[in-house]
């Protein structure tokens, strides 16, 4: 595999998984121009008048799909660990015999562990998507047969559009909806909230398979997904187990070290002059992103401000800020657990979005950058402030990018950090595997201070005197070391084998992740 | 060395474990050391701790051996401290000791009027707990051998303290030691006195006569380890008499800076039960403040137990500082800051504080004897008492500390 040293100074392959890649040429340098990907034309005559697509299973679907050997399946992640249509849908490929399956899938979780088996039977090619837990070691270690591909909820929808990833089928789960394939994910039985990372799948694939366990007589309402984009309709018995849609990383954190973060946080939102009326801002999942909302309420509270919109990943914490009059809206990206799901049913000013208007490189303009301020976690960050989200400091795959690099762009990055965990740093020499270039991080905020990137001389200026203990990002590294008994050891890889790419907001190749040696 | 065993383990395993570590060393009697090794940090550190492992293998002479480690991402002071222990339970006659180097920001001494309104609690058998207590600024910092360690396991924590007293930065705040009762406590001071502990906390103290044995002892080795550093004594009164015998213990010697109050054992002793208006326990309070404040010492009290309830404990803690106390114990990291407000002086004190350290300052510079506010006369002991509201509101950032330059 032939690699060339990109504008990050990373090397990436030129080709993958036989389509040539463009390497990263520094942010906001690369933009597609021209018509690259289209929907086919379809006509209203093709389908029953009576509107009604219910078809007997999801074989039978897949069937009439025109499923062949080498296609590409689009799933979706909103019931996240609880999700039980993916598994099921990779069951019925494999009955059918079929191989070389792309899949495309918005985020993968544990439970998806499933498929490893398919991974290795070849019913599954590759995953263009995330790679998580066991299917990030599987694909670390160098077993998967395609090289992996990992996009954030932006880039999705951009390869979408700009033709990197032609959707054969989509596949996509809906808690309620109707035989035209009007659908919704705010209510019904395994209600996740919203379903908006299927949209673009919707609008782009050649075949649309809606799965649901509540089918409702016409209409759905809402309908989050149009029918009109809908091929067939498949009733199931359960979607899954949508309690799971809670998992780990939506639970505020316990954990005193990690609320002094959080604290730290909320502290400098204050100092800084971005808590003030009608501002914004992004809270990730995570224990310690979700407590800093918690400490900023009361800031708010005690100065009486108001912000214009909040998003999320809905949580508990943010559906109280809107009902308690702190902010206008939610703009919701996913919904992290069920109290987020009542507030989008029975909250107007809980408004669902999509990856389109929040996120998308090919949108003309989109929301991320309109936020003051977004509050995010890392695995790794490097004195140059770049950032990793993907990989261990063992070389693993562990995480997808979700919306993370696209919400770089907002005015105020914070990434919300301990220094180290257990014996592993944090704060390092270079990053493992680079997601996040650091011209675009602003603040990194650990346990043990508060490193402000120095071409941030506003921030910088604005905290001084602010009693916040603010450091040089390399006294932080440097303490870490001391505690852990020096800088620690980088794995060792195998540099001729690529298992996995990382692309950039706009399509290009920021880093390469490669197989670890054992 | 006398071999007893050919094997031995310490530490601790399992799948909940963080930031701690598994070591079994079977003996053997060739083949050189055998080193199997399971890390969560194999990657990062996996050679360091397999270099780390040969260097205490020939420290102690063990030279052929099989050893399994089983590590959580343990620290090098935790790791060394497991190691350590196994050897010592293969060899009870062994008197070395593996010192890791001593952190030079360790090295600093502090006050017998230190303020000690927090002291956070720490149990002395879990590494994961020290490295990051002194980032949540608690006055003291407290590494308990006493009631939090298991009866089986206090060797383990005597070695895990002393190597975080050498290695971790609590920064800043007062390094403590709670000893196991007296004396049996005795045998803890070896490992705490050469590696400049502040304060050694006396459980269940009960007479002067105690205070005298460990003086003595700390002396003993302060003298043989040539330590200059003041260390301080806090005796903790937990029984009835210990209470009548408050004045007795707190005058005891010259170095104790406190005295403390635990009321668990204490209500325990009297056969009754601890309410939350704490009504048992008002003789045995006020009678701790009075005996230190007769001693000229502080007087600390007991710790808050519910730690998710901040507002009692912040009732809690004005109500201690009414009776005048000046500390409070603290079980949760969480606590600390609480605790502070609670204990900080409020605008009315510091307004008059500012008052009184003005006039006598003026007086001074006039070079009179006697200061006086108005038509007050104003005592030495009122100056001393406005001087600490003005170092406590500095400190709890309610006054700047140019406060007089306006």
């Amino acid at each position: 595999m032939k690699l060339v040293k990109n504008a990050a100074g990373r090397f990436v392959p030129t080709e993958v998984n036989g389509e040539t890649q463009i390497p990263f040429k520094g942010v906001d340098k690369h933009k597609p121009t021209g018509v690259k990907a289209k929907p086919p034309i379809r006509s209203c005559i093709d389908y029953p008048f009576d509107g009604n697509k219910v078809v007997k299973d999801l074989k039978t679907a897949l069937k009439k799909a025109g499923l062949k050997d080498g296609m590409t399946i689009s799933t979706h992640h909103h019931l996240r660990n609880g999700d039980a249509v993916t598994n099921m849908l990779f069951d019925a490929v494999k009955e059918m015999g079929i191989k070389n399956i792309r899949w495309f899938p918005s985020a993968s979780f544990p439970v998806h562990s499933h498929l490893i088996k398919y991974l290795e039977d070849g019913t599954i090619h590759h995953i263009e998507g995330s790679m998580n837990g066991p299917l990030g070691k599987f694909t670390t270690e160098g077993k998967m047969k395609g090289v992996g591909v990992l996009r954030s909820h932006g880039g999705r929808y951009q390869s979408l559009q700009d033709g990197e990833v032609h959707v054969d089928i989509a596949v996509i789960l809906a808690p309620t909806a109707d035989p035209f394939g009007n659908a919704t994910g705010d209510r019904g039985k395994s209600a996740c909230g919203l379903i908006g990372f299927a949209l673009g799948d919707s609008e782009y694939a050649d075949k649309t398979i809606i799965v649901t366990d509540n089918l409702v007589p016409f209409p759905c309402v809402p309908w989050q997904i149009q029918g009109g984009n809908v091929d067939f309709v498949v009733e199931v018995e359960s979607l899954g187990d949508p309690k799971k849609i809670v998992s780990g990383t939506t639970e505020v954190t316990k954990s005193p070290d990690r609320l002094l973060i959080a604290e730290y946080v909320a502290d400098f939102i204050e100092a800084a002059g971005i808590m003030k009326d009608g501002f914004s801002l992004q809270a990730g999942a995570g224990g310690t992103n979700l407590a800093f909302v918690l400490f900023l309420k009361e800031k708010m509270k005690a100065k009486g401000v108001k912000a214009r919109f909040m998003r999320g990943g809905s949580t508990k914490y943010l559906v109280e800020m809107l009902e308690e009059g702190l902010t206008d809206y939610i703009l919701d990206g996913q919904t992290f657990d069920l109290e987020g799901v009542r507030s989008m049913r029975e909250n107007a000013n809980h408004v669902n979005t999509s990856p389109f208007t929040s996120y998308n490189f090919h949108g003309k303009g989109n929301f991320a950058s309109i936020v003051d301020t977004a509050v995010l976690g890392a695995t790794e960050v490097d004195v140059k402030f770049n950032a990793n989200v993907v990989t261990h400091s063992d070389g693993y795959l562990l995480h997808g990018i979700g919306g993370w690099q696209n919400c770089l762009y907002s005015k105020c990055t914070i990434l919300a950090i301990p220094s180290f965990r257990d014996r592993i740093p944090v704060i390092v020499d270079e990053v493992t595997t680079l997601c996040g270039p650091g011209e675009l991080i602003d603040v990194i905020i650990t346990e043990r201070g508060i490193a402000i990137n120095p071409k941030r001389k506003d921030l910088i200026k604005a905290v001084k005197g602010s009693g916040l203990p603010i450091k040089d990002i390399k006294q932080i590294k440097k303490e870490v070391d001391e505690i852990c008994g020096g800088a620690p050891a980088k794995p060792k890889v195998n540099k001729d084998k690529v298992v996995a790419i990382v692309k950039w907001v706009d399509g290009t190749v920021l880093d390469s992740v490669f197989q670890v040696e054992k | 060395m006398i071999k007893k065993l050919n094997k031995s383990s310490a530490g601790k395993r399992g799948d909940s474990v963080r930031s701690d570590c598994y070591f079994e060393i079977e003996l053997k009697n060739s083949g050189g050391i055998k080193i199997d090794l399971k890390s969560k940090v194999d990657t990062m550190y996996g050679e360091s701790i397999k270099q780390m492992i040969l260097d205490m293998c020939n420290y102690f002479s063990i030279k052929d051996a099989k050893i399994i480690c089983e590590d959580a991402g343990a620290l090098p002071f935790a790791l060394a401290a497991r190691f350590e222990l196994a050897v010592n339970r293969l060899f009870p006659e062994n008197k070395k000791e593996y010192l890791l180097p001593f952190n030079e920001k360790n090295l600093y001494s502090t006050k017998k009027d230190q303020l000690r309104r927090s002291r956070l609690y720490l149990p002395g058998n879990e590494p994961k707990f020290f490295v990051n207590a002194g980032l949540h600024s608690p006055d003291g910092i407290i590494l308990d051998l006493e009631d939090s360690v298991a009866p089986s396991e206090k060797d383990a924590a005597q070695l895990l303290v002393r190597n975080s007293l050498r290695s971790v930065d609590f920064y800043g705040a007062e390094r403590m030691v709670r000893i196991n009762q007296l004396p049996k406590g005795l045998d803890d001071l070896k490992y705490i006195v050469p590696n400049n502990v502040n304060v050694i906390l006396v459980p269940k103290c009960e007479s002067a006569e105690q205070i005298h044995q460990l003086e003595k002892e700390v002396e003993k080795l302060k003298k043989q380890f040539k330590v200059e550093n003041p260390i301080y004594f806090m005796p903790i009164i937990e029984s009835a008499l210990g209470v009548i015998k408050a004045f007795e213990i707190a005058s005891a010697s010259k170095n104790n800076c406190a005295l403390a109050i635990g009321l668990e054992d204490y209500t325990a002793d009297l056969g009754t039960q601890r309410t939350n208006e704490g009504k048992e326990s008002i003789f045995a309070r006020q009678m701790l403040v009075n005996a230190a404040k007769a001693a000229g010492i502080q007087a600390i009290d007991t710790v808050f137990s519910d730690v998710a309830d901040m507002e009692a404990l912040r009732q809690s803690v004005m109500e201690a500082k009414s009776l005048g106390f000046e500390g409070k114990g603290c079980i949760h990291p969480r606590q600390i800051k609480v605790v502070h407000e609670a204990f900080a002086p409020t605008n009315e004190e510091i307004e008059k504080a500012k008052k009184i350290v003005l006039a006598f300052e003026e007086a001074e510079k006039k070079g009179l004897g006697v200061v006086s506010l108005g038509t007050k006369m104003i005592d030495p002991p009122v100056v001393k008492r406005a001087i600490r509201t003005i170092d406590l509101a500095v400190m709890n950032n309610l006054l700047n500390k140019n406060w007089k330059a306006k």
